[in-house]
């Protein structure tokens, strides 16, 4: 029997349970400092002089002035837009200014420092704001044709508010100075990314500078490319020193500092023909990016190709943007873009359905795409599109019809979503990454060579399971190396759904090869007659997949993963609480390499997904957070979370292995509109989340 | 100070107001009680002091005089609670897991649903939606 | 910023008057037990004290017990202690309630009631229950004591009658004839900081009790009395609105709290209604 498809035991396991897996704060270094960093406390201004209150015997200090050519000051990712430590312009709240390192913690949070501003008039609200960071316009068709043969129009503006990554882990690295070089060692997700931001800032070539992943407790997106910004800090503190340093951020700090999901106002013009078909889709998609460019400019790509939903129509327009504010700057996180746009898309649905007095399941089964369908970007759907299949799927298993009659008219709310998620980066992006990914032959089995990191999703598991089935071989002798840039080659960074389909893809390749070499030996006996070797290879593109970055045409993802939450509430007439009883969540991710760890992304997200629709607001005042604590900042808990039901649906995609494609991120895209159309059922025409007891009640008042 | 830290006397020389959170973590160099937020909200750092499950960055090192204290080390590894965490994938990113396990502990042979609930409401896991953790801590 | 504990001191009195005479001729000192407030505000560097009275270990200040008709309830009462105890339930349910939406379960075990009261939050869970239940404080020093009515107790925002030199050691709740009533609506459904939460006991002279509306909790003796006059639920609501001043803060809105205080007035009403 196999490892694919069986609950093999974790890799990471053991440890975990025991409490002996090292994350970043147990880990500490002979001789090191603690960090800590001195932040903005405008949203916008320069500065003007910076006082330090305090004895400074014992302490290392770095400004922006120990940033040096041929380092240069900035967290390099894609704009080069955001400095390490500001050198006098301040863009917004929590701006890192000046790094302190003392090697007792106490006298380090004693130290007094005043920083003078001139404070600048701020701009918060981004639909004032003229300067972008990316746009994009998505054209299939003609829009104005669509609308003259439409019956109705239906139009809707929908808003998504910010969301925190809340990784139960705070963002943490510990640099230690190495042979003139830097070793970083830390929680993240993506150990190249910071190599090459250290490499920038420090002004050295890859060979001096080494990254090591730690256990990392949660990720999210929330340390995809923050952890760049943090290792830069520690590394010049470091160097200055000429000792470890530590920094590992308070929860407090990681809530003021750290990226958040963008949030957004989507507007819908929508042309329905009477019996239901789509004719026409105007959307515009407006995102908050904050104050730097990060990965803005990437979610808003998904967030524009996943707009227009899993849905058939021949004209369709989507243009987008996304913004500056002075704000904390927005990043990667869980969904990147399409949560926010499949929101919008699924509760204007629903209003769609609604204004036709037609039964929102066969609203839905009229438009959802079918194989052979295209897309917004003219991607021709394949086999695996199975929109219709997850949608009858969870309709029947959750009653759904029998439980709208019932509920009519009381407490309860039963709504749906349909959505699906892109695997893999967006359009040429995988192809540019070129991944590789590697398969070392040992004394006992093979290890592992990726730079994929394991924050918790199974990563290591899921891989060793395909290798270990690719090869024949038993999953037990199969191990992973440590993520270790020194030791490992470049996989890509850890997100976009991609660490199955698209690494253990080339994993599989690796295996295939290293088979054949093997020559029906096992990797034991291989070893002892011929020693070691290598396996490498490179990420290879479909064939046939066309894109085209300009225009936004063409096969914007290898394929898809499709999915159907249908979510039964229930309001509290006194607090206008909405309570979400039970969530069925039927997904097709291609195939569960490993159930356990899949169901596990399924409910884990949306657990997520139900924070995101009912109770996380991140309160922003003066564009700080006012309730970056997590008494005040309200994930859900135990008492919070609805009972789930999760059917994993298997449609194989031949991009992936063993038919796999994305699972980490799809689950997030349901919950919300699956939740607010509950709501919605009940009467109350709620466009936007998070749907807080506050805003159900303006809500209910207002229809009284 | 004396106190008695998974079955073993222990004698540790530390700020009455450290939090017992930092003792366990810094003086006894058991890491495997972790920090997520420092004021009493994640259940990260769940030990049992005398029998009881409690928030080790809520908790004055003085007040552990005398006291039985037991960590996550103190199960051992192999307890039948850990290996069900292993077995339902309870553990995802493994940072709310030896918290859960604590607070889990207590909990008694094949807790209700609801018991459950209840039971580990003081502990926050951003992973599992907690199905998982149900699943485990129901089948003990 | 995490403040310095290093820096902190703490007294640890091994009895009553040895805690007596330390806060009497050792001052400043702050009064702790279970610590859930006290390390939170050390978490986020809001605590502007330095140095400690351990309470925690004080056993006499745990008890709970009848004194004569009254209902003792020691100040380092945790929780869990109250949830658990025949004697609350059976005298004042709406107390055991109100522990049992308290934080989660590690909190239940070290919280307690007198550090609720201490605290002084608008938004302490039990101090609506105390306030309808017509508690006494009771505060002692060196050589005195002094019982202070609920709602005589605070004089404002975090604010109280009590003395650098006096503890609060234990709470005592007279008998209470009617139907007793307690909702609390939080940030969430565990975890949560109240919203507002609210108190009540139905009898022919009704009592109503709100925490997160103004600066203290409040007792509605306006909205009481106008109920007690047969008033109707429109007049009661229409006063209550008067009687409390809630605001914005991040965890809710004044209109919220305006509109669900209502509606609690309502439901209070209703649920109580056969059993009055």
């Amino acid at each position: 029997m196999g490892a694919v498809g069986q609950n093999v035991a974790r890799k990471d396991g053991g440890e975990k349970i025991a409490g002996t897996a090292i994350y970043v704060d147990d880990l500490s270094f002979p001789g090191m400092l603690h960090g800590r960093t001195i932040r903005s406390t405008i949203p916008r201004g320069r500065i003007r002089d910076v006082r330090l209150g305090f004895d400074t015997a014992g302490f290392t200090i770095v400004d922006h002035r120990d940033i040096q050519e041929p380092g240069r000051n900035v967290v390099a990712l894609i704009e080069d837009d955001q400095p390490a430590l500001a050198a006098g312009e301040i863009r917004h709240v929590a701006e890192p200014i000046l790094l302190l390192a003392h090697e007792d913690r106490d006298a380090l949070r004693a130290a007094k420092i005043d920083v003078d501003y001139e404070p600048d008039t701020p701009l918060f609200d981004p639909l004032a704001s003229h300067v972008s960071f990316k746009s994009l316009c998505i054209t299939k068709g003609d829009v104005a044709r669509g609308f003259a043969e439409a019956d109705e129009i239906v139009e809707g503006e929908y808003r998504t508010g910010h969301q925190e990554q809340l990784y139960i882990e705070t963002n943490g690295v510990i640099a230690v100075p190495e042979d003139g070089g830097m070793t970083v060692y830390g929680s993240l997700q993506c150990p190249f990314y910071m190599r090459k931001a250290l490499c920038v800032v420090l002004g050295l070539p890859t060979e001096r500078v080494r990254v090591v992943q730690l256990e990392t407790g949660g990720g999210f997106g929330g340390k995809e490319e923050y952890p760049s910004m943090i290792a830069a800090h520690a590394a010049l503190l470091a160097r200055k020193a000429g000792r470890p340093v530590k920094i590992v951020y308070d929860r407090v700090e990681d809530m003021l500092a750290t990226t958040k999901r963008h949030p957004s106002i989507v507007r819908h013009r929508t042309g329905v023909m009477r019996d239901g078909r789509l004719a026409a889709m105007d959307i515009d998609v407006l995102m908050d990016g904050g104050a730097y460019c990060t990965l803005s400019p990437v979610v808003l790509s998904r967030g524009g190709i996943h707009a227009a939903g899993p849905y058939r129509c021949d004209h369709t327009r989507v243009q987008g943007r996304v913004v500056m504010t002075n704000t904390p700057p927005n990043g990667a996180f869980r969904g990147f873009g399409a949560p926010q746009t499949q929101f919008a898309m699924e509760v204007h649905m629903e209003r769609i359905a609604e204004r036709l007095g037609m039964d929102p399941v066969r609203i839905r089964e009229i438009n959802a795409m079918r194989p052979g369908d295209t897309t917004s970007t003219g991607q021709r759907l394949g086999d695996d599109c199975s929109a219709l299949q997850v949608l009858r799927q969870a309709v029947e298993r959750s009653d759904f019809h029998a439980k709208r009659a019932r509920y009519a008219g009381g407490r309860r709310g039963i709504g749906l979503a349909l959505f699906y998620h892109g695997a893999g980066f967006t359009g040429g992006g995988e192809v540019r990454l070129a991944s590789r990914a590697s398969l070392e032959l040992t004394a006992r089995g093979v290890r592992i060579l990726v730079g994929s990191a394991e924050i918790g999703q199974g990563t290591r598991t899921m891989h060793a399971q395909i290798v270990a089935d690719a090869l024949g071989i038993p999953y037990d002798v199969v191990e992973t190396a440590l993520p270790d840039t020194a030791l490992v080659p470049d996989s890509g960074p850890t997100v976009a759904s991609r660490t199955c389909m698209v690494v253990g893809k080339i994993l599989q390749r690796c295996a295939a090869e290293m088979q054949s070499r093997l020559a029906g030996q096992t990797p034991a006996d291989y070893h002892r007659d011929h020693g070691a070797f290598v396996v490498t290879k490179e990420y290879e593109g479909p064939s046939g997949i066309v894109w085209d970055d300009e225009t936004y045409r063409g096969d914007a993802y290898a394929t898809y993963a499709w999915g159907c939450d249908v979510a039964e509430v229930e309001m509290d007439p006194d607090s206008y609480e909405i309570r979400p009883v039970a969530i069925t969540a039927v997904q097709d991710i291609g195939k569960a390499i490993h159930p356990i760890l899949a169901a596990g992304q399924i409910e884990g997200g949306t657990a997520q997904g139900v924070g995101y629709a009912l109770i996380e607001t991140v309160v922003m005042r003066d564009g700080a957070m006012a309730n970056a604590s997590l008494t005040n900042y309200t994930i859900p808990t135990t008492l919070d979370t609805p009972t789930m039901d999760v059917v994993i649906v298997e449609t194989p995609s031949e991009h992936g292995p063993f038919g796999a494609k994305g699972v980490g991120e799809m689950p997030i895209d349901g919950p919300a509109p699956a939740i607010v159309n509950a709501i919605r059922s009940l009467g109350l025409d709620v466009r936007a989340i998070p749907a807080t007891p506050e805003l159900v009640m303006e809500i209910a008042c207002a229809s009284r | 100070m004396r106190f008695t830290l998974n079955g073993a006397e222990q004698n540790v020389d530390a700020h009455p107001m450290k939090r017992l959170l930092d003792v366990l973590r810094e003086e006894c160099g058991l890491t495997g009680t972790k920090e997520g937020c420092g004021e009493g909200e994640c259940g990260a750092c769940t030990v049992l002091v005398n029998g009881d499950p409690v928030c080790a960055c809520l908790v004055p090192f003085a007040q552990s005089q005398d006291c039985d204290v037991i960590t996550i080390e103190g199960l051992g590894g192999s307890h039948p609670l850990q290996l069900a965490f292993a077995e339902e994938g309870a553990a995802q990113c493994g940072m709310c897991t030896p918290g859960m396990i604590m607070a889990a502990v207590v909990l008694g042979p094949r807790p209700s649903l609801e018991h459950m609930r209840l039971g580990l409401a003081g502990n926050l896991c951003r992973c599992t939606g907690y199905e998982a953790i149900y699943r485990a801590v129901g089948k003990v | 910023m995490r403040s310095a504990t290093t820096s902190l001191a703490l007294l640890r009195p091994r009895s009553m008057d040895e805690a007596l005479r330390l806060l009497r001729d050792d001052p400043p000192l702050v009064p702790i037990a279970g610590c859930t407030d006290i390390y939170v505000g050390l978490n986020f560097g809001t605590v502007r004290d330095m140095r400690f009275l351990d309470l925690w270990g004080l056993e006499p200040l745990r008890q709970i017990e009848m004194r004569g008709d009254m209902l003792s309830i020691g100040a380092v009462a945790t929780y869990t202690q109250i949830l658990k105890s025949t004697l609350v339930r059976q005298r004042l349910p709406i107390l055991a309630s109100a522990a049992r939406e308290i934080g989660g379960p590690q909190i239940q075990n070290r919280g307690t009631l007198g550090g609720n009261i201490a605290n002084g939050s608008p938004a302490g869970d039990t101090l609506p229950v105390l306030a309808v239940a017509d508690a006494v404080i009771v505060l002692r020093s060196e050589g005195d004591e002094r019982r202070i009515p609920m709602e005589r107790f605070y004089t404002g925002y975090r604010t109280s009658v009590r003395r650098p030199d006096e503890l609060i050691v234990a709470v005592e709740i007279p008998p209470i004839d009617g139907t007793q009533w307690f909702r609390k609506v939080g940030t969430r459904a565990a975890q949560a900081i109240s919203k507002i939460v609210m108190a009540g006991v139905r009898a022919s002279a009704p009592r109503i009790a709100l925490g997160s509306v103004a600066a203290t909790v409040i007792r509605l003796p306006r909205t009481e009395a106008s109920l007690a006059s047969g008033a109707s639920l429109d007049e009661a609501a229409r006063v209550m609105g008067e009687e409390i001043t809630p605001i914005d803060d991040v965890r809710s809105t004044a209109a919220y709290r305006r509109q669900v205080a209502t509606n609690l007035l309502r439901r209070f009403w209703g649920d109580t209604a056969a059993l009055a």
